[in-house]
C-alpha cells in the first residue's frame, strides 16, 4: 500500500463522520475570525437559538475595517465602525479564547496574530471566513477558508461538512539567488499553473528550495496557495517550524516533547502518492512583477509588457487586451520602464518582521521619488511594529519619505480609508490584483517587499538584483 | 434555505474568465452585517458608471450600457452564463448573496473556484460544471436567440435548452437531497452531536494542547 501524503493524515485525524458519497463531517481545532464575514453567522446562532460549541477555539480580532493612522479618532466611517463594534459585542456574548480589539497592543491583521501567538500549530485544522487562512498551512496545519454559512456551521457543531482534496506536490528545488523571495517562488508558481491551476487540489510545497525558506517565507507562500485555486497549501514542519512555536504564549509548554513528538510525524511518506507533481528549478526563478489583473499575469522584471496580437486563442487575446485597457499599458512595454504613483508594503502576505526588514534594507539611506505621491508601510501587527520599531525600521522608512502606519489589511482590499484613487498605479507587496481591489479603478502590481521599495526609490519597477 | 428542484430561466451570458468574488460584489460593500440587500450593488464596478457606496439607491445611478446586465434583453435573467474559473479570490460569501437577491438561481461555467462553488449551495443557487464545448455552444445559441431560455431540472441533473438537447450535470447526493428540500445543514449535523463530542473526548486526550 502507498505511504500518505501530509494532507492525508491531517485529513484523516479530524474526520468525525462519512457518509458513502465520500461527504465527511470534519472536525475543527482552530477557529479565527474577524468582522467582515461573522456577524451574520452569529445572527444566525441567535435567530436559532444556538451556543457556540467550544468558544476556547476562537482567535479572533477586528482588521479589514481599522484604520492605520489617527488611532485617537477612533473609526472615523459609521459603517466600519458598526461591524467593528458588531464584532466586540458578539465576542462578549459567544466567548473566545484570544480577543484583541480595535487598538489593543497585539491587535493586528488574523493571519499576523495568528502565528505570533502560537495559536495555529502543527496537526490542527483551521479555518476563517477568509481565503488566505490558507497562510496557516506554513505550520503544517490543514488550514482554509470558509464563507459565512460554514462560519455559522463551525461555531454551532465544531465541525465542516467537506470532502476530500485532491493532492498536488509543488516541488521547488535548489537554491534561490539573492534578491529572490518566497513571494517570487509563489508568483512563478502560479504564472506556471494560472490561477485555477490548485482548484479542487491541496498543494503541499516542497523541496530544498522550500525547506530552506523561513517560517515568514513559507506562510508568504502558504498565503498565495489560494490564488493558484488551491484553499489549503502546506509545509511539512520541522526544526524551524518548532524553533518558531517554541515558547509562544499559546503553544504547548508541559505537553511540549509529547506534542513535539506527534508533529514529527507530520510528513508525507517516501512512497506517498500525488495526484499531480509540479516541479520548478529555484536557480531560474527571477523577481516578479503582475503586469495584468489576475496574479497568474505575472512576468520576470527583466521582461516586456505581452503582446495580444501573439496570443492564437480568442479567449486569451480578449483576456490579455482587457487587462492591458484597464490597466493603462501598452503591449511590450519593457516592465522596467512602468512608472508607479503609490507603493504598499503590508497585507497579510508580506507584512511580517522579515519582510518590513527586507524593504527597510532597501530604503536605507535612501529617498522615495518625488513622482511617487505616497508609501504605506503598514506592520502586519501591534508586536511586528514594536519589534521593527525597536530595531530601528521605522526611522529607517520615514527619513526615506515614507509613511509608517498602525497595523491592519490596509490597502490589500482598501475597505479602510487607505485606497488607490481611480487610475492610479501601484507597486503593492499584497495578493490580489483584481480590477478595482486597492480601490474603485486602481491599478495593482504584486511584487515582493524588496522589489516594492526599490521601485519607491526608482519611481518605477527595477530588477532588486541590480540596485 | 430556498429549496431548488427546477427552474425554466432567461439566460444572462457574461463572457469572461476568472470573474473575481471582487468583481461580483466590491469590497465597500462588506461592511453590511446583514444577509440580504445585495443585489442592487452586484457587479457594480462594471454596471455603474459612477463609484458606488454602500445603502446608495442604485435607481437613478448611471449605468453602463454596454454591461449585459444593463441590455434590455437580460432583464429578469435567473441563469447566469460564465467561463472559466468563476468566483475565484475572496471567500466573501457576500458574493452568493448578491447573485441570489439580484435574481439568478443557477450558475452555468466550465469552472468554478472551490470557495465560491461551496457557498452557492448553501444559499439555494445550483451552479453547475459543464464541458468548455457545451459551454461555448450555450453561448453561441443565447447570443443568437432573444429571450433565450434553459430548463434546469435538479432531481434528474438535467439542463435543456429551447431546441430539446440536453446534457446532465454531477452534484453529491448530500448537497443534491439538502438543495431539493432546502435543508438547514447545522440542524443535519447536530443529529451527530454525540459522534462529534465523542471525537472530541478522544481528540483531546491524544493531543490535549489543543484544547488548552
Amino acid at each position: 500500500m502507498a505511504g500518505k501524503t501530509l494532507y492525508d493524515k491531517l485529513w484523516e485525524s479530524h474526520v468525525v463522520r462519512e457518509e458513502a458519497d465520500g461527504t465527511c463531517l470534519l472536525y475543527i481545532d482552530r477557529h479565527l475570525m474577524h468582522e467582515v464575514t461573522s456577524p451574520q453567522a452569529f445572527e444566525g446562532l441567535r435567530l436559532a437559538g444556538r451556543k457556540a460549541w467550544r468558544s476556547n477555539s476562537i482567535v479572533a480580532n477586528p482588521d479589514h475595517n481599522t484604520p492605520t493612522d489617527h488611532w485617537d479618532r477612533g473609526i472615523e466611517d459609521p459603517i466600519s465602525r458598526l461591524q467593528v463594534e458588531t464584532l466586540d459585542a458578539n465576542i462578549k456574548d459567544f466567548g473566545a479564547l484570544v480577543y484583541f480589539p480595535f487598538k489593543h497592543a497585539n491587535q493586528g491583521i488574523i493571519h499576523v496574530i495568528g502565528p505570533e501567538n502560537g495559536t495555529t500549530l502543527p496537526g490542527m485544522t483551521v479555518v476563517c471566513g477568509d481565503s488566505h487562512t490558507s497562510t496557516h498551512g506554513a505550520f503544517g496545519a490543514l488550514a482554509h477558508g470558509i464563507g459565512t454559512s460554514e462560519v455559522e456551521h463551525v461555531l454551532a457543531t465544531q465541525t465542516l461538512v467537506a470532502k476530500r482534496s485532491r493532492r498536488m506536490l509543488v516541488k521547488v528545488e535548489g537554491s534561490l539567488s539573492a534578491g529572490v523571495t518566497a513571494k517570487d517562488v509563489a508568483l512563478a508558481i502560479i504564472g506556471k499553473i494560472g490561477t485555477a491551476g490548485g482548484t479542487g487540489y491541496a498543494i503541499e510545497f516542497g523541496g530544498s528550495a522550500i525547506r530552506a525558506l523561513s517560517m515568514e517565507g513559507r506562510m508568504t507562500l502558504c498565503n498565495m496557495a489560494i490564488e493558484a485555486g488551491a484553499r489549503a497549501g502546506l509545509v511539512a514542519p520541522d526544526s524551524k517550524t518548532f524553533a518558531y512555536l517554541d515558547g509562544k504564549r499559546y503553544a504547548p509548554h508541559c505537553d511540549w516533547d509529547r506534542a513535539l513528538a506527534y508533529w514529527r510525524t507530520l510528513k508525507s511518506d517516501d512512497d506517498a502518492k500525488f495526484d499531480a507533481v509540479v516541479e520548478l528549478d529555484a536557480a531560474k526563478i527571477e523577481p516578479q512583477v503582475t503586469w495584468g489583473t489576475s496574479p497568474e499575469q505575472v512576468l520576470p522584471v527583466g521582461s516586456k509588457v505581452p503582446n495580444p496580437a501573439k496570443e492564437a486563442d480568442a479567449q486569451k487575446r480578449a483576456g490579455i487586451e482587457r487587462a492591458l485597457q484597464y490597466m493603462g499599458l501598452k503591449a511590450d512595454t519593457p516592465i522596467s520602464e512602468i512608472k508607479i504613483d503609490k507603493v504598499f508594503i503590508g497585507s497579510c502576505t508580506n507584512s511580517r518582521i522579515e519582510d518590513l526588514r527586507a524593504a527597510a534594507k532597501v530604503a536605507k539611506g535612501r529617498k522615495k521619488a518625488a513622482s511617487v505621491k505616497q508609501v504605506l508601510v503598514v506592520p502586519g501587527s501591534g508586536q511586528v511594529k514594536r519589534q521593527a520599531e525597536e530595531e530601528g525600521l521605522d526611522k529607517v522608512f520615514t527619513d526615506a519619505g515614507f509613511e509608517w502606519r498602525e497595523p491592519g489589511c490596509s490597502m490589500c482590499l482598501a475597505m479602510n480609508a487607505d485606497r488607490l484613487a481611480a487610475g492610479e498605479r501601484c507597486a503593492s507587496t499584497s495578493n490580489r490584483n483584481f480590477e478595482g481591489r486597492q480601490g474603485a479603478g486602481g491599478r495593482t502590481h504584486l511584487v515582493s517587499p524588496e522589489m516594492a521599495a526599490a521601485a519607491a526609490i526608482a519611481g518605477h519597477f527595477v530588477d532588486i538584483r541590480n540596485f | 434555505m430556498k429549496p431548488f428542484t427546477q427552474l425554466d430561466g432567461l439566460v444572462c451570458p457574461l463572457d469572461r474568465a476568472n470573474v473575481d468574488t471582487d468583481a461580483i460584489i466590491p469590497k465597500q460593500f462588506l461592511k453590511s452585517i446583514k444577509r440580504s440587500g445585495f443585489g442592487p450593488y452586484l457587479f457594480d464596478e462594471w454596471r455603474y458608471a459612477d463609484v458606488g457606496e454602500p445603502g446608495m439607491d442604485c435607481t437613478n445611478r448611471p449605468l453602463k450600457k454596454d454591461f449585459v446586465l444593463n441590455q434590455p434583453r437580460y432583464q429578469g435573467a435567473q441563469v447566469l452564463l460564465a467561463r472559466d474559473n468563476f468566483g475565484c479570490g475572496s471567500s466573501r460569501e457576500h458574493a452568493p448573496w448578491a447573485i441570489e437577491d439580484y435574481g439568478f438561481r443557477v450558475v452555468i461555467a466550465p469552472s468554478f473556484a472551490d470557495i465560491f462553488f461551496g457557498n452557492c449551495y448553501k444559499n439555494g443557487i445550483l451552479p453547475i460544471v459543464a464541458s468548455a464545448e457545451v459551454v461555448d455552444q450555450l453561448f453561441r445559441e443565447c447570443a443568437a436567440s432573444k429571450g433565450y431560455h434553459l430548463r434546469v431540472d435538479l432531481e434528474t441533473q438535467t439542463v435543456r435548452n429551447p431546441a430539446g438537447e440536453w446534457f446532465t450535470f454531477d452534484i453529491t447526493p448530500h448537497r443534491k437531497h439538502c438543495l431539493l428540500n432546502g435543508l438547514d445543514e447545522i440542524g443535519l449535523t447536530l443529529q451527530h452531536a454525540d459522534e462529534i463530542r465523542a471525537f472530541e473526548e478522544k481528540h483531546r486526550a491524544a493531543q490535549p494542547w489543543l484544547f488548552a
